[in-house]
């Protein structure tokens, strides 16, 4: 049934599993009472478990290598290369219904689920929002953003300090919180958008510990480690809500954001601007020549992937009510990322299945409780290997000429 | 144009006039690329003026430490050597890149899609899709540009420049590994654009292309300058064909 070799294969990898999880398994130290307890049956399931996951996982490899090789792309495509979600989306029954029911499923969520759930939710549609802003730098531009977690930061210390040295609100702190971000974009970007790819990555992502080094050790401008607390939640017209409320009225702050970030994403992407970027991505020199600045198009890039990190900055900051440096890690950058990734760069839905995924997945598995972050981990694994372009691949508007009408049926 | 040590250019004059078709032509490694690289911004040359006139503002603009792009807003358009296409983008879109720095719509225009905008993409959709008929790649106007064939290929890089409503098109080695056929009709193609007016400099390998098409030639070797003057004058220079054929020696 199996040939030789790849029993002998698997047992090695079984071998090879045991050793590496021998510690963690089978040695069991209790300090309390001062006892090591050894549990074989531990090493014996390692051992036929990945015995077993082995052949499971060579036969999907074999299968994948099989696709490519007859289609590069390992997604069902119909004629004009959209694949199934997009068809939907395409034809505008489906679309409407789709959409019309998502938006009813929005909005009835709250008074369905406990606050908690919301919280929850609200944090998702935090990143949603945060990936589809990192999506404009990373997915359109093509720019390798490490330290987007910097204008996170940024935004939300805007709004804490305003209001803990000004007493100003949160809705006059929200453009404030955006517009800074954007500033520091901008001034960030001006001495190292002239670097290319790993460099650029490795700069940002010092930009990204700067930011979080400065509001740590600046004690008296940002209060330091301790952070700062009491940050007003956002207001409805001054009235007082109880904390319930406040949640719900932040949910459905978030709702309005992220349909207005898809709104603005998918106008960028088919635009004048978009196509830059799309130049910009294939052929910088090629791009340069045909007239186009390259340094305004990757500012422009940048500046407004941070002007969207500003903006949930303040959010989070009214929302959680209290920040430190400690929320603003390199961790934060590494997530955003990874959901920019795991979706599918530049394709807004994909960027929003993967912050949906994402976030509420080690959620919702908590019901997995110590294997939780294990489950998650090999989720993400098996996703990056066998689909590495994303939960749903890019798919972008191409200009046509036909008696004027574009690619998607749509009369101009 | 010094690099280091290495003089790659060495006192190289040359201008075009308009409507003209002027060739550069030279043994390879004379530094002819270099010169284009100099005069549309990818080099700062070490000493030297770059200067277009342009007729309806009459003045003239000195190109000299202009960045690339802003050497194309200018109106000097080049082709490459070995081809730079947007490959993974389609025809049509390739010439509508070149239609950038003539059009001004920004983030507030691709928000809002008001009506100046979209009267703009219009515009920019019908303009690119009469250059390519024009060229006659418009059959090929909705396929990507790396499926073209490759002859096609090299037309769609000038189509793609002639976007940027040029000045002066700078065409780099436009026939380079094409076949006869394929050399006759962009024979034909730079004819036919010349005729309207445009004003061309050419750098080309191929003799028959150069003598048939240009108005005047200026030969260079080891960044100099040896020879210019009409296509006869070229044919029958001794410097000229001892620079590609070599000085016979007497025995």
């Amino acid at each position: 049934m199996f040939t030789f070799e790849e029993l002998k294969r698997s047992f090695l990898v079984s071998i090879w599993f045991v050793f590496l999880t021998f510690p963690i398994m089978v040695i069991r130290v209790d300090s309390i009472e001062k006892t090591v307890q050894w549990r074989w049956m531990n090493m014996v399931y390692v051992a036929i478990g990945s015995f077993i996951l082995s052949f499971v996982f060579r036969y999907m490899m074999q299968r994948k290598e099989m696709k490519s090789e007859d289609n590069g792309d390992g997604d069902k495509k119909d004629k004009t290369g959209r694949s199934f979600i997009h068809r939907w989306l395409a034809d505008p029954k489906y679309r409407n219904a789709i959409l019309g029911s998502l938006l009813a499923a929005a909005i009835i969520f709250p008074h369905v689920f406990s606050t908690y759930q919301t919280s929850i939710m609200t944090t998702a549609l935090m990143y949603v929002v945060l990936g589809l802003g990192l999506n404009i730098v990373v997915g359109l531009a093509g720019l390798l953003d490490l330290g987007y977690v910097a204008f996170y930061a940024v935004g939300a210390y805007t709004y804490a300090l305003l209001y803990h040295f000004f007493g100003v609100g949160f809705w006059v702190a929200l453009p404030i919180g955006g517009l800074l971000a954007a500033l520091f974009g901008i001034l960030l970007g001006i001495p190292v958008l002239r670097l290319r790819g790993d460099y650029l990555a490795i700069v940002t992502l010092g930009f990204g510990e700067i930011i979080r080094l400065v509001m740590e050790n600046w004690g008296a401008f940002s209060q330091g480690p301790s952070g700062v607390s009491n940050i007003p939640r956002p207001s409805f017209f001054g009235i007082d809500m109880s904390l319930d409320t406040a949640l719900v009225y932040t949910y459905y702050l978030m709702i309005l954001l992220v349909i207005f970030t898809i709104f603005f994403v998918n106008r960028l992407q088919d635009s004048r601007l978009g196509r830059a970027w799309i130049a910009l991505r294939e052929d910088e020199i090629a791009c340069q020549a045909m007239g186009i600045d390259k340094m305004k198009t990757k500012l422009v890039a940048f500046s407004l992937g941070a002007f969207w990190a500003g903006i949930v900055g303040v959010i989070f900051a009214a929302k959680t009510t209290f920040i430190s440096p400690r929320s603003f890690t390199f961790i934060e950058s590494a997530i955003i990322l990874s959901i920019v990734v795991l979706g599918g760069m530049g394709s807004i839905i994909g960027v929003i299945f993967g912050a949906l995924i994402l976030i509420l997945l080690p959620e919702y598995l908590r019901a997995l409780s110590e294997y939780r972050m294990l489950a998650f981990g090999a989720i993400l694994v098996c996703m990056m290997v066998f689909r590495p372009q994303g939960i749903i691949g890019s798919i972008r508007r191409t200009y046509t000429y036909q008696n004027r009408k574009k690619a998607d049926g749509e009369v101009s | 144009m010094d690099f280091g040590g290495i003089r790659a250019l060495n006192n190289l004059d040359l201008d075009v006039n308009e409507g003209e078709i002027v060739a550069l032509i030279g043994p390879n490694g004379a530094g002819k690329t270099t010169f284009f690289n100099c005069v549309t911004g990818i080099y700062a040359p070490t000493k030297g003026e770059v200067d277009l006139y342009h007729k309806e503002k009459n003045r003239v603009v000195s190109l000299l430490g202009m960045k690339p792009n802003q050497v194309t807003e200018q109106g000097l358009a080049r082709t490459f050597q070995n081809i730079r296409l947007f490959s993974q983008m389609t025809v049509l879109e390739n010439v509508m890149i070149g239609r950038h720095c003539r059009t001004k719509a920004f983030i507030l225009g691709a928000l809002l899609r008001d009506k100046k905008t979209m009267q703009e993409e219009d515009e920019i959709i019908q303009t690119s899709h009469e250059i390519l008929t024009k060229i006659g790649l418009q059959r090929y106007e909705n396929e990507i540009a790396e499926n073209l064939p490759y002859g096609a290929q090299r037309r769609l890089e000038i189509a793609r420049a002639l976007a940027t409503e040029p000045v002066l098109l700078l065409l780099d080695e436009p026939a380079a590994g094409m076949n006869p056929q394929e050399t006759i009709e962009l024979v034909n193609l730079i004819q036919e654009i010349a005729s309207e007016g445009q004003s061309i400099l050419l750098i080309e390998h191929d003799m028959k292309l150069v003598m048939s098409l240009s108005d005047r030639i200026f030969v260079m070797d080891y960044g100099k300058k040896i020879a210019q003057g009409t296509p006869e004058e070229i044919r029958n220079n001794p410097a000229v064909i001892k620079a590609y054929l070599g000085e016979e020696v007497d025995a």
